[in-house]
């Protein structure tokens, strides 16, 4: 392990999906993660994948996983789980603690597939405990069948506030309300429809004041908004709620990319500040690349695609494949990748890529 | 609460228990499971006081990034209970502060 011709960290939808393209052609490759299981989070993921034309629709997240992992298999890339990458050093070295021990990994190119961080809200009482970023609700619904509390309210109606708070319900939770600071829902509106005819309201223009309880949580105020975003007083409301689950966004997880010493440039409509990446899905620093959520916040199946570029892209860079071919397999991905950033609301998207990787190009 | 039934996922295979001890406490865990998954399923919901102002403290990322909680497990402190697997026999103690590192545990 001193040596690898391609280091992928992170075993979520794009490292997975570099490493089945990279292996797959002869790449060398050996993909890191620190949890005990790869998949990242699509094995939270029980819900149907839509909102886009493109493959894949109709698939659980859980099934696209399973999938991955098979082909990873008979690609020949090794997973190595419970592996923390804690630094990358010049000449690409890469810092890897594995098996309660420190090793230096020479990698000839480097794939950061990290993902991404949820993002919190800080009121008064966020720190009792029933307060839960919506990940780990998924985490302990879907993953462990663990059900948190019996009454939730949900703060944020993007498609993940959405899509939890169905999972809650089918589960057997209640979800007391959805606040949502914006003046419209956030995510897909037919995520919003399902769990409106399930009785939960869904209250725009509201957000949460503060929360209370003796070692726990056991009411939520919450508060109408104006139109500037300013609290309007009296229109507070208490709701005996056991959780508040807060679903407020995702940042990328770009530590090592900042270590390694990426240029950065901030493109709000993915996430904020993310580093620069050109058409191959390579940084600033040569040999080193990025794909997946970490490049920009967006969906497991772009994530997915994003993973394959890279990996063939490294392939050719290695040698592995010749240059048309690269080109043919490139031109599938970014046909795909058309198709997952189209409509009202990918439009956004495609048009903030556009923009990340023009400024790849200036120096 | 364990959810027994599900729409999506159906029932659960067979699973094999084991019992860990908290605070003095035996409680039924699924082997395999993270500790903090068995906690959260017998209503266990404080988890540490913090050193200072001794606030409790309990699950939050579930994924081992925000140590919320951390427990004091077979007497090593600061353990992440949400990504360490639970053992048979394995005793688990609800953590003040910093807790207490001892030489040989």
């Amino acid at each position: 392990m001193n040596h690898v011709e391609l280091a992928i960290i992170g075993a979520g939808p794009a490292g997975l999906s570099a490493a089945i393209e990279a292996a797959s052609v002869g790449v060398q490759t050996i993909v890191f993660d620190e949890n005990q299981q790869a998949g990242g989070q699509l094995f939270k993921q029980i819900h149907k994948f839509f909102g886009s034309r493109a493959h894949q629709a109709g698939a659980r997240g859980i099934d696209i996983g399973k999938n991955l992992l098979g082909q990873v298999a008979a690609s020949g890339a090794e997973i190595k789980l419970d592996t923390v990458v804690w630094g990358i050093f010049e000449g690409n070295k890469v810092g890897v603690v594995t098996n309660g021990r420190n090793v230096i990994c020479k990698a000839d190119r480097i794939l950061l597939a990290t993902g991404a961080s949820e993002n919190v809200l800080a009121f008064p009482g966020w720190t009792l405990p029933g307060v839960m970023g919506a990940g780990a609700i998924q985490t302990m619904v879907n993953v462990h069948r663990v059900l948190p509390g019996k009454r939730v309210l949900m703060i944020g109606s993007g498609n993940v506030g959405l899509i939890v708070s169905y999972q809650l319900l089918q589960a057997g939770a209640e979800v007391v309300a959805l606040v949502e600071a914006m003046d419209r829902i956030g995510g897909y509106a037919v995520h919003a429809s399902k769990i409106k005819r399930a009785g939960t309201p869904i209250l725009i223009r509201h957000t949460i004041k503060e929360a209370v309880g003796n070692g726990k949580v056991e009411q939520a105020t919450i508060v109408q908004l104006n139109d500037n975003g300013n609290v309007i007083e009296g229109t507070e409301r208490t709701l005996d709620v056991d959780v508040i689950c807060m679903a407020c966004g995702l940042s990328p997880l770009a530590e090592l990319a900042w270590l390694a010493g990426c240029r950065f440039t901030d493109v709000a409509p993915l996430g904020g500040l993310l580093p620069v990446h050109d058409d191959n899905m390579q940084t600033s620093l040569p040999g080193m690349y990025v794909a997946g959520d970490i490049a920009g916040i967006e969906e497991a199946s772009t994530a997915i695609e994003e993973g394959r570029l890279a990996g063939i892209a490294i392939a050719e860079s290695l040698g592995y494949l010749t240059t048309t071919d690269a080109t043919v397999k490139k031109q599938a991905v970014n046909d795909r990748s058309e198709q997952l950033r189209d409509g009202p609301f990918g439009i956004t998207r495609r048009e903030a890529k556009e923009t990340l990787i023009r400024r790849s190009l200036e120096t | 609460m364990r959810i027994t039934q599900h729409p999506i996922l159906g029932k659960r295979d067979k699973q094999q228990y084991v019992k860990i001890i908290c605070d003095g406490q035996p409680i039924e865990a699924i082997a395999g499971e993270p500790i903090a998954a068995a906690l959260m399923a017998a209503g266990k919901t404080i988890f540490r006081y913090t050193r200072k102002k001794k606030d409790p403290r309990g699950v939050f990322c579930a994924i081992g990034q925000c140590t919320e909680c951390m427990m004091t497990v077979d007497g090593i402190p600061n353990v992440r209970t949400c990504i360490t697997p639970v053992q048979d026999g394995m005793n688990v103690q609800t953590q003040h502060g910093l807790g207490q590192v001892k030489a040989n545990p």
